[in-house]
């Protein structure tokens, strides 16, 4: 969903290290500016867990821990939605290229989970190559107050 | 806070209560650990309560399948028990409900190694 005309209004603009760290600042603001907008105890957790997933495949696996390399964390409020971008300085990310973790070969995979988790807990993610190289996923999540939306569930 | 393991002995069957966080850097590492350790052991009967976890991320969640092939290499099995309605959830969104056996009651979990 575009924002159309309306003015994006950034609440949280950040340049964060690559550190777990930086995992729980961004996981932080996201969750108060959930609990702000009035979402759901239970859509708050989910935003902010699919934040962490998000921040943690950006300093873990993009910029792997590199000291110099930074996370550009960025939280817009719109009318009824969240919108959360994160940029990594990593050699760059090809989604298409995760083996899928629901198969029933990759179950008992230890990892290639994340993305699915994120993609159950937001409304829309897009992960994208950055402007400066590296990678920028951008995680949405509309308000739905006083109502829990429903994990996107796979069901194959 | 990250995790806190305590296992204790019931019959055949080890028992891990953990408690807290298992996450990234915070909690994932003690679990592989004191599960290499019981496996190594021989105690190849492990249930895992997580009543007390009050978050497990996507690679805590991985620590628990590989705790899981661990066991299962050794000839053994591990179970889980007293899931949270939010631990209940990534199961069904990672569909490793269909790969662990979950129990409500210790009781019957316990008993679900005799069998």
């Amino acid at each position: 969903m575009s924002a159309g005309n309306q003015s994006p209004k950034p609440v949280a603009e950040l340049v964060l290290e690559s550190s777990l760290e930086s995992v729980d600042v961004a996981e932080s603001h996201v969750i108060a500016a959930a609990e702000r907008a009035g979402m759901s105890e239970e859509d708050v957790f989910r935003f902010g867990y699919a934040v962490r997933e998000a921040m943690v495949n950006a300093v873990v696996h993009g910029n792997r821990y590199s000291s110099n390399k930074s996370v550009g964390f960025r939280i817009i409020e719109l009318p009824g939605q969240i919108e959360v971008r994160i940029e990594d300085q990593g050699g760059g990310f090809d989604a298409g290229g995760v083996a899928d973790p629901l198969a029933e070969e990759n179950l008992l995979s230890q990892s290639g989970r994340g993305l699915a988790l994120i993609r159950a807990f937001v409304d829309e993610l897009s992960v994208a190559p950055a402007a400066g190289g590296g990678t920028a996923a951008v995680l949405r999540k509309f308000v739905r107050a006083g109502t829990e939306s429903p994990p996107q569930v796979s069901e194959e | 806070m990250s995790v806190t393991l305590t296992t204790r002995q019931v019959g055949d069957v080890t028992v891990i209560d953990a408690k807290g966080r298992i996450t990234l850097g915070e909690g994932s590492s003690d679990f592989r650990d004191s599960i290499k350790s019981l496996v190594e052991k021989g105690q190849k009967n492990i249930l895992v309560n997580l009543a007390n976890i009050t978050y497990i991320d996507s690679s805590g969640i991985g620590e628990m399948v590989s705790g899981y092939t661990t066991v299962a290499n050794a000839g053994g099995k591990l179970k889980l028990l007293s899931l949270t309605k939010r631990i209940q959830d990534l199961l069904q969104i990672t569909k490793l409900y269909t790969v662990f056996e979950v129990y409500d009651d210790e009781a019957a979990g316990l008993a679900s190694f005799q069998s």
